[in-house]
């Protein structure tokens, strides 16, 4: 089977977001980057469909050159090859991306043939607009089911399960080629060994430059929510606050079963 | 007439969904700032469609709109994709508002798809003009970002939890009219092909009253028997954060946050976690937080009602048995 699966690079936030003055983004200074656990998780499944079934695997991402790194991530758990569609870093509303991921999805099939499966994260980790894996697939008219925790391909088909929305599980048979999103818990990534790490440095990393277009989405300003920083009460120090926390339980009603 | 507001209302069984109806209170200011009416597509099975658009009465909506087609059940997200770009052909909304969950932004994603328009997921707030303003959710929630939306039919969904729903004030119920959508095969062909009941049994992480979390903290899947004993006496649930779902200490489908699970329960007992944004945004939701942690300058302690400075191995096993002397006594 031949999979490409979309990765987006974002910032590794820790406790608190800092923005930058004119709040156009966040401030990275101090920050590694990332791609979403969806997507981590993403990239795990293609590596382990091709371990199992044979093919290639690509691993794709629309964004700065840096985003290389993103990209050489994915290639050290095992992804065989890796596009960089390049851009100035600047934001690309879902319309756009969507645009240019459907026109290097054309250009790589002319050339190697079609993607069995193209992955995605249920929704971006920063911007999570929660569509483009939708546009991509109804662009190339092909099936999609999103929020997938669980894959089993078959021969020209295959089988996408997900939480049901009211509890429970619910499958989806689709004929192949097709497209899913998938969200963590779908498996456990691994940790990239240091021969992979070594491989993936040597490797070639596809380029083109994408024209932005605007798809009618424009971000102003970025802004926190007004979450009043509390200070939480300190009622104790080690397990000499047992008592203060039974009696915090009491007070809440909790210690009645 | 002035384009209507169309929302769509989301109803298994014939009884809205909550997101649904909060989508709907966002759509009818946005209807109020128009001079618009306000008319909402009822997302249901066909046996349940008119008693879902019934129960919409005293929520002043202009037409309740029952969908006719007896192979378009809640299975077919492509199927309600179509019948939805039809209804916007025939009334020719200024914008169509839907819910923020998962299957409300995949719902309104087709939609936009197959009209090649553009959409806002997850919204605040909405300004119309000929262009909207908006506000929106970044990072789940941890972060707003303003936006022009420029589109000649606005595709929206409103993030959950942020817009209260109105309540009925009595006023009389909608006019219902049915739509009869034209469906291809192709439209019809992702559907669901099987179920399994959920396997995981005791007290849910959604429902419980109480909730221990345990981050790294916790340091290995032996030390959440500490966490489990005192979840266990107080008859609530135990989750955990990212770190101890990828070290395989605890099964992902008990992470709580940005990419696990959103809970409001009574209590949240934060063991061991330094609260991290895409942590916190799963369980701020919670009456109250308790943080146990050793660091009292970890990030928890500005969102913490309560913390106590210490090794969570010592500190819940005291708690445990002083519940069990109190109660015993
Ligand atoms: C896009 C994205 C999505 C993410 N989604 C999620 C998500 O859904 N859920 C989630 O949880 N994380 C998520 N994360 C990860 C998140 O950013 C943090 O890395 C993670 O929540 C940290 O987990 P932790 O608090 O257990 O570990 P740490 O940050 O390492 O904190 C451990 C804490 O334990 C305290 N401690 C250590 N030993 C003890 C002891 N013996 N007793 C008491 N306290 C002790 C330390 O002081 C520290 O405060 C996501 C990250 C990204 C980038
Ligand atoms: N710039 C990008 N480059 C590659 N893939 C992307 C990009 N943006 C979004 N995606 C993919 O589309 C999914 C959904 O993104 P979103 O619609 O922003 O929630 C992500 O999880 C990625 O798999």
């Amino acid at each position: 089977m031949n999979i490409l699966v979309c990765v987006k690079r974002v910032p590794a936030t820790g406790g608190r977001i800092v923005l930058t003055p004119d709040g156009q983004d966040i401030d990275t200074r101090y920050l590694g980057f990332t791609v979403s656990p969806h997507e981590e998780c993403a990239v795990e499944e293609a590596v382990r469909i091709v371990e199992a079934r044979g093919g290639t695997s690509t691993v794709l991402t629309l964004g700065p050159a840096a985003a290389e790194e993103q990209l050489r991530d994915a290639m050290a758990i095992g992804i065989d090859r890796a596009v960089l569609l390049e851009t100035d870093g600047r934001d690309w509303d879902p319309v756009a991306t969507s645009r240019a991921i459907v026109a290097a999805i054309q250009a790589q099939e002319a050339a190697t043939g079609p993607f069995d499966l193209v992955l995605f994260g249920n929704e971006s980790a920063d911007s999570g607009g929660f569509q483009v894996g939708i546009r991509v697939a109804a662009a190339l008219g092909r099936p999609i089911v999103t929020g997938v925790k669980g894959l089993v391909p078959g021969d020209g088909r295959i089988v996408a399960r997900r939480e049901a929305p009211r509890g429970g599980w619910e499958s989806f048979e689709l004929p192949l080629p097709a497209v899913v999103s998938v969200k963590e818990g779908i498996n456990l990534p691994r940790y990239p060994s240091i021969p992979g790490r070594l491989r993936a440095k040597k490797k070639e990393v596809e380029r083109s430059s994408p024209v932005w277009q605007s798809g009618g989405l424009e971000k102003i300003v970025l802004r926190l929510p007004k979450e009043e920083i509390t200070a939480a009460e300190v009622i104790g120090r080690g397990p000499e606050a047992a008592p203060a926390i039974v009696d915090l339980l009491a007070g809440f009603g909790v210690l009645e079963r | 007439m002035s384009a209507p507001v169309l929302a769509l209302v989301v109803a298994p069984g014939g009884a809205p969904e909550r997101p649904s109806l909060e989508a709907l209170t966002l759509a009818r200011r946005l209807a109020g700032d128009l001079g618009a009416p306000l008319e909402a597509v009822i997302v249901a099975e066909p046996a349940d469609a008119r008693s879902g658009a019934a129960s919409l009465a005293g929520l002043r909506l202009e037409a309740a709109i029952v969908i006719e087609h007896d192979a378009l059940t809640l299975d077919h997200p492509d199927g309600w994709a179509s019948t939805i770009a039809q209804v916007i052909a025939s009334r020719g909304p200024a914008a169509v508002v839907g819910k923020g969950t998962e299957l409300g932004n995949d719902l309104l994603a087709r939609v936009a798809a197959r009209l090649d328009l553009p959409m806002a997921a997850n919204l605040v707030s909405v300004e119309p003009g000929d262009r909207y303003r908006l506000t929106r959710q970044r990072w789940a929630g941890s972060l707003l970002e303003d936006c022009w939306l420029d589109a000649p039919t606005r595709l929206l969904t409103v993030a959950p939890n942020a817009v209260p729903a109105d309540e009925p004030d009595g006023s009389p119920p909608p006019t219902i009219e049915t739509f009869a959508p034209e469906l291809t095969a192709a439209d019809l062909a992702v559907h669901v092909t099987s179920r399994e009941p959920s396997e995981r049994g005791g007290v849910s992480l959604a429902d419980a009253k109480v909730v221990v979390g345990g981050g790294r903290g916790v340091g290995s899947t032996e030390g959440f028997a500490d966490l489990e004993e005192l979840a266990g006496l107080l008859g609530g649930a135990v989750g955990g954060s990212r770190v101890v779902t990828s070290a395989g200490w605890r099964p992902h489908a008990d992470q709580i946050g940005q990419t696990g699970l959103r809970i409001a329960p009574e209590l949240y007992i934060a063991c061991g976690i330094s609260g991290a944004i895409q942590h916190i945004v799963g369980c701020k939701a919670a009456k109250h937080i308790l943080a146990i942690n050793t660091d009292p300058d970890a990030p928890i302690m500005s969102v913490a009602d309560y913390a106590v400075i210490g090794d969570l191995h010592q500190v819940l096993p005291a708690v445990s048995a002083e519940i069990r002397r109190r109660t015993s006594a």
